[in-house]
């Protein structure tokens, strides 16, 4: 897609720059972590994400605080897009007491109402029919919220999927499946898990719109994702979006990479997309190299912020054993 | 919206016999009847649950009728997706009811309700909560066989974070369900097959039953048989068989699993200092094995006798009636039981 076609669907300089701006903030912090990780600054366990930023960053263009999102252990990216605060997403992750969940959750378990992250689950599909019930409140309520589900490719072998797919298409709720294809499944590529061509055209059986995107163009992902929430919120059913993907790593921090083909693997790597997008920016967008560098150098300074108040934040107190399992702590057997 | 408050937590006084008399199932429909009236935020969902089925057994009976399919809503065959769907709802406030047919399907929407459901609030630090009520159906003693005949609540309170109830009678039917549909927590509402169509006086309009309150069916000081749902009525029989002995049989009735009530138990088995525990569920590794080594601990040195278990066999259920009848615990299983303990 060229620049004039992403102007013509509506990605304007100011929406561009700010999903530069969340681009930037999702691999900075997830440099960061790397490396904090690898020095052994903070321990967690640590699912990258390098190589989709661009999914949730465009898609977050197309939506408001209110509206809901479900993701997975693999994740981080989209709690970004939908606006959890940096400080608080690291603190979390490093298990403070500061975190979203008071340290309790980790980076599985990231959610944040007050930003519309709902939910992220620590097991493949099990979000998908939660995000089914959420997009379901907003057709009962009477309100325009979308529900948005992420989801990696590996997810679409499981049943729970399939069933949430199924029960959406017949409620007519309005949710948008996100499929990020990074072309594994933890350790297990594509071709190595199913005969299927085209995931999109596996659910348009289900009789909801399909469609396959380059997950790694903006100006695609921009105009597929503002068609598929446009869709939901004017009550016009689910969306399966399957964003075409490569992810540049293991399927976790420290894990091996020998299973992947090694030239594909340095073909996506030459064209990661945070790289690839800048390039768009400066070249075709004409947006000076100062305005990027300025961008680059405050979300760096707010990520070093976050990481250093998550580092001087304390665990959660004992006391916090017992609490939240249930509504009232005298139900809790003792 | 409507705002409702989780009733207080008051020992509950037993029925007027004034009550009108209902069947359990009749019961259950009013606890859901009630609060669809008076909370919108209230919906049910769940297979054949919209009439003219009104669910496979009647639970829902009438209720798409009065507040349309909206808010009574069929599923396909769909356990992970029913109970998904519920969670996802009661995130942002609303109180679903879902329906899982049989308790034995729960197999099936396990990662939902034990990895989603249960740990939700727990995991997200009490930002979020998932006020929903899994209602299902219980077989065993109908020759349903090995798949539609499980009593598995030892699954749910092994699980942190999912409260249990088991009513016994139409009235606490009512009451506990009631209470369920506006608790904050996911509660598992376990409708016994073989109980549905029994009757009782049930208190007319809004009626709550507090969670985590026994009940004692049947006082006596003897012997107390610590029980729920199906083993009620077995074990007030055998309580009426063994009063013609001389034997004084306390039946409590722990209505929930979780909370569990144990001041109830430790103060009926205090003064008793015999107890039997009874159950549907498996006895091996069962709810019962639980509740003896309380009993167990709280009260070493003031038992008569060692606590006593009765649950069912280690076998799937078996089909023919002549197998199955001695799968489970009944009336005369419990009196003989009891009777080894006096």
């Amino acid at each position: 897609m060229t620049a004039t076609q992403g102007a013509e669907s509506g990605l304007s300089d100011a929406a561009a720059l700010r999903i530069f701006r969340t681009v930037t903030a999702i691999r900075c912090t997830e440099d960061r972590i790397v490396r904090g990780l690898g020095a052994g600054e903070f321990r967690m366990t640590y699912y990258n994400v390098r190589g989709q930023e661009v999914i949730p960053a465009a898609i977050g263009e197309h939506l408001r605080r209110d509206d809901y999102m479900v993701t997975t252990y693999r994740g981080m990216h989209d709690c970004i897009a939908k606006g959890v605060p940096l400080d608080e997403l690291v603190a979390e992750m490093c298990g403070k007491v500061t975190g979203t969940s008071k340290g309790k959750g980790g980076p599985m378990h990231l959610s944040d109402p007050q930003s519309g992250l709902m939910v992220t689950t620590g097991v493949v599909g099990g979000g998908l029919p939660i995000a089914v019930g959420l997009a379901l409140s907003s057709q009962l309520r009477g309100t325009d919220q979308v529900t948005v589900v992420n989801f990696g490719d590996g997810a679409t072998s499981i049943g729970a999927t399939h069933e949430a797919a199924n029960l959406a298409t017949l409620w007519q709720v309005p949710l948008v499946f996100v499929c990020q294809n990074n072309r594994y499944g933890e350790h297990t590529a594509y071709a190595d898990y199913t005969r299927t061509p085209s995931l999109a055209e596996r659910f348009r059986g289900y009789g909801m719109e399909a469609v396959t995107v380059d997950g790694n163009s903006v100006p695609d992902m921009f105009a597929a994702a503002a068609e598929a929430v446009e869709r939901a919120r004017a009550g016009g059913g689910p969306t399966f979006l399957e964003c075409l993907t490569y992810r540049l790593g293991g399927h976790s921090f420290g894990a091996t990479t020998e299973y992947m083909d090694p030239d594909e693997f340095a073909s996506a790597e030459e064209d990661e997309p945070v790289g690839k997008y800048r390039r768009w920016l400066r070249d075709q967008r004409g947006i000076t190299e100062e305005a990027l560098v300025a961008i680059e150098g405050a979300v760096t300074v707010e990520v070093e912020a976050a990481v250093e108040s998550a580092k001087a934040s304390d665990p959660p107190p004992v006391e916090e054993l017992l609490l939240d399992v249930f509504s009232d702590p005298v139900s809790v057997p003792r | 919206m409507t705002v409702t408050r989780p009733p207080e937590r008051t020992r509950n006084q037993a029925s007027g016999d004034g009550d009108p008399v209902h069947t359990l199932s009749e019961g259950v429909n009013q606890a859901m009847d009630i609060a669809m009236a008076e909370d919108p935020e209230v919906f049910l969902l769940g297979e054949d649950i919209e009439d003219p089925i009104g669910g496979v057994m009647k639970g829902s009976k009438g209720l798409s009728t009065t507040y349309g399919r909206q808010r009574v809503r069929n599923t396909p065959i769909s356990e992970q997706a029913i109970v998904g769907a519920a969670i996802g709802a009661s995130l942002v406030g609303m109180r679903p009811v879902a329906e899982i047919m049989l308790m034995d399907f729960f197999a099936v929407a396990m990662d939902q309700v034990a990895n989603h459901a249960a740990k939700l609030r727990y995991m997200s630090g009490g930002r979020t909560h998932v006020p929903i009520t899994i209602r299902t159906s219980v077989g065993g003693g109908r020759q349903f066989g090995a798949q539609h005949s499980q009593s598995l609540e030892a699954w749910m309170m092994h699980v942190p974070g999912l409260k249990v109830a088991v009513p016994s009678t139409p009235r606490d039917a009512k009451g506990l369900l009631y209470s369920c549909i506006f608790d904050d927590d996911p509660c598992i509402f376990m409708e016994t097959m073989s109980l549905l169509f029994t009757r009782g006086p049930v208190p007319a309009g809004r009626f709550a039953i507090p969670l985590g309150v026994a009940e004692v069916k049947r006082a006596g000081d003897d012997v107390t048989v610590v029980t729920w749902g199906w083993q009620v009525p077995e074990a007030l029989a055998a309580a009426e068989a063994l009063a013609g002995e001389g034997i004084r049989v306390e039946v409590l009735d722990l209505r929930t699993l979780v909370p569990l009530d144990r001041e109830a138990i430790l103060a009926s088995v205090a003064r008793t200092t015999r107890a039997v525990v009874v159950h549907a569920a498996t006895q091996f590794a069962g709810p019962g094995a639980e509740i003896a080594a309380l009993i167990g601990h709280e009260l070493f040195g003031q038992l008569s006798a060692p606590v006593e278990r009765l649950g069912a066999v280690y076998s799937p259920i078996p089909y023919a009636t002549e197998l199955e009848t001695r799968a489970f615990p009944e009336r005369t299983r419990i009196a003989d039981a009891i009777r080894t303990l006096v």
